[in-house]
């Protein structure tokens, strides 16, 4: 922090503002410096800092004075900084608010954000060292103001003006589409009671609205992000829109599972699809309802929900047997198996491993050994002896 | 006179106007499904000229969106329920929270194997902005948090357990009972802890705190370290991230040093 110089923060000719951001506190290295939270400016050849409450308590440092800098992220209860390394001071160095200072670094705490767009630009001018190119007269010391002064202080004030009406009207719009959602949002409650009665109706009176328009119905529900009351055996929450997602499913899946021992983990099926279509996503809520369609789609796949209540997508060719077996053959031939070593051996992720060990375990194939060191799986002897 | 009012035509007139009263009770039903296709489809030119005026406020402002949940759950909707829904179509509220819950899935899994399915919600939000990389739009905590809420219909385990003031978002479906969140909590200043420690701050029993480390370690979430002077310390490396991104000054270094 001795590297700061007492400073009017006016700009010279030939010298820009870069950005400015509010909220941000010095740190004399890792010493909060004994200054309030004020508002960095940074200029094509300074860094200033001014205090929000006091304007004239006003400090600045040449970019030249930067040796390196970087980012440093936010954590829980503190603000994303940037540490800035700096050279040795120079001799003719005019007074600051620190004599000395044990640090060769400072920090920006950024407590309103904005490290990143700061960070940039700071990038950017240190590339850049426009500086160096547009030299600018000795920087005015502080209590010095003149005619000169004066009109330059005009630029600054300007351009402080522009961005707080900048910020005015960027609130004015946050309120605007307050006000505008919230008028939505009435319309949207009275769509809900509408429903919530037609739902009622409905469970009354079981059979006298066609299937057709339940369907309909279940539609709108689902537009409208309604939680649906009204559960119909045949297709379950599903709506037509599920049924085809139902069908796509079907066909998008049939290589991936294949590859994957036929099965796969609901989570790893919503990655992979989501990741496939790019945009027009699935939720997570349709990915299931949908999963849940297979079975009276006639589909060759399963959604399949184990007892620690993992989802799985399964090939219906794939058979339990099958499965069971193998695991036994795997664990006998080893000795013993853990779910890791088994999805090593399998290819498999280690929650499909497990869920495997654990069913042939459910039939009683296999025997766990539970220890500190882990789950293990052995041959059950006790059905053959 | 003829009296009414009693007798056979009196039942027969109640008979036939609760028959008329119930086959119009039927004709509303259907009446008010009708009425809302109706609605529904003013309702969405309504919502199509919020998304023209406002849709930028969604994706780029962080509280507008908290807010936006917030209104829907009084109202009792659900944006994020499906894609298909209005709101996720036009707002594209959807896409924002379905991606995420991508990027979340992806890196619990590619984390797991170190921190047994354990993860601070800040070392998640880190390395989710990193994947996502400089450009994209920035992403709140609030958003993880309700992109996780919607994964948890997948039923892979997924669930946020609180700590120290913010959260440990846990990816497997490992059963974690409120013992074990407690030594989780009294874990997370130190990112260790010891059952000297739990006896004296919980006053357990050590048969109850070593039942609860036991669990812990089996599940892959805690780490023994044996060797640490004094006794056993368990560490949890789903705090780690907290402890290394600490700054340690040349003073402190030397003080580490034996």
């Amino acid at each position: 922090m001795d590297r700061f110089s007492w400073s009017n923060g006016l700009l010279e000719i030939n010298e820009t503002l870069v950005i400015q951001q509010r909220g941000v506190r010095l740190y004399d290295g890792d010493d909060k410096a004994k200054l309030d939270v004020g508002v960095a400016l940074l200029s094509t050849h300074r860094l200033i800092w001014r205090d929000v409450k006091n304007h004239e308590c006003c400090i600045a440092m040449p970019l030249s004075q930067i040796l390196l800098f970087e980012e440093q992220a936010a954590g829980i209860g503190k603000s994303a900084k940037i540490v800035i390394h700096l050279q040795e001071t120079p001799a003719n160095k005019e007074p600051g608010p620190y004599q000395n200072s044990k640090y060769s670094f400072i920090k920006l705490s950024f407590k309103e954000h904005g490290q990143i767009e700061f960070h940039r630009r700071l990038t950017e001018e240190m590339t850049q060292k426009r500086w160096e190119s547009t030299p600018v007269s000795q920087p005015i010391s502080a209590g010095t103001s003149s005619q000169a002064g004066r009109t330059r202080a005009v630029g600054i004030v300007g351009i402080e003006r522009k961005i707080e009406e900048k910020r005015k009207e960027t609130d004015k719009n946050i309120c605007e589409a307050f006000e505008d959602l919230s008028k939505l949002m009435v319309k949207a409650k009275e769509m809900v009671e509408l429903s919530r009665s037609i739902a009622n109706k409905i469970k009354d009176k079981q059979g006298d609205i066609s299937e057709d328009e339940t369907i309909r119905f279940k539609s709108y529900l689902l537009s409208m992000g309604i939680a649906n009351p009204v559960t119909r055996e045949t297709y379950g929450t599903g709506t037509h829109y599920h049924m085809q997602l139902a069908k796509q499913l079907g066909d998008m899946l049939q290589a991936p599972l294949e590859e994957r021992g036929g099965m796969m983990a609901l989570t790893e099926v919503y990655c992979l699809v989501n990741r496939a279509r790019g945009m027009e996503l699935l939720s997570p809520e349709d990915l299931v309802n949908a999963c849940k369609m297979f079975e009276s789609l006639k589909l060759p796949l399963r959604l399949r929900v184990f007892d620690s209540g993992v989802m799985v997508v399964q090939l219906q060719s794939h058979s339990e047997e099958e499965m069971i077996a193998s695991a036994l053959d795997y664990v006998t031939d080893k000795g013993s198996l853990t779910a890791e070593e088994f999805a090593k051996l399998l290819g498999l992720s280690v929650l499909l491993s497990k869920e495997r060990l654990l069913l042939a375990e459910k039939v009683g194939h296999l025997c766990r050994d539970d220890s500190v060191e882990g789950l293990r799986f052995y041959p059950n002897l006790f059905l053959n002896a | 006179m003829h009296r009414r009012g009693v007798g056979a035509g009196a039942i027969a007139k109640k008979k036939l106007a609760e028959a008329k009263y119930k086959e119009r009770g039927n004709v509303l039903a259907e009446d008010q499904i009708v009425q809302m296709s109706k609605q529904l489809e003013t309702f969405k030119s309504n919502l199509e000229e919020f998304a023209s005026k406002h849709k930028q406020e969604i994706r780029k402002n962080p509280q507008f969106r908290v807010q936006f949940q917030e209104m829907c759950a009084t109202i009792g909707v659900d944006p994020l329920a499906s894609g298909k829904g209005f709101w996720s179509e036009m707002l594209g509220v959807g896409d924002f929270y379905y991606e995420l819950g991508v990027q979340i899935v992806e890196v619990c899994l590619a984390l797991k194997h170190r921190n047994g399915g354990l993860i601070t919600l800040d070392e998640l939000h880190q390395r989710v902005l990193k994947g996502r990389g400089k450009y994209a739009q920035d992403v709140s905590q609030d958003d993880l948090m309700r992109a996780i809420k919607k994964l948890k219909v997948m039923g892979n385990g997924f669930g946020m357990i609180p700590v120290g003031g913010s959260y440990l978002v846990q990816s497997v479906p490992a059963e974690l009972n409120m013992d074990h969140t407690v030594v989780l909590q009294l874990a997370e200043k130190k990112g260790y802890v010891t059952v000297s420690e739990i006896k004296e701050s919980l006053k357990w029993e050590k048969e109850r705190a070593c039942h609860v480390l036991d669990h812990l370690l089996k599940e892959g979430l805690a780490w023994l370290d044996s060797q640490a002077s004094g006794e056993a310390q368990y560490w949890l490396p789903a705090l780690f991230s907290e402890i290394i991104s600490r700054d340690v000054t040349p003073e402190e270094a030397n003080q580490m040093t034996p």
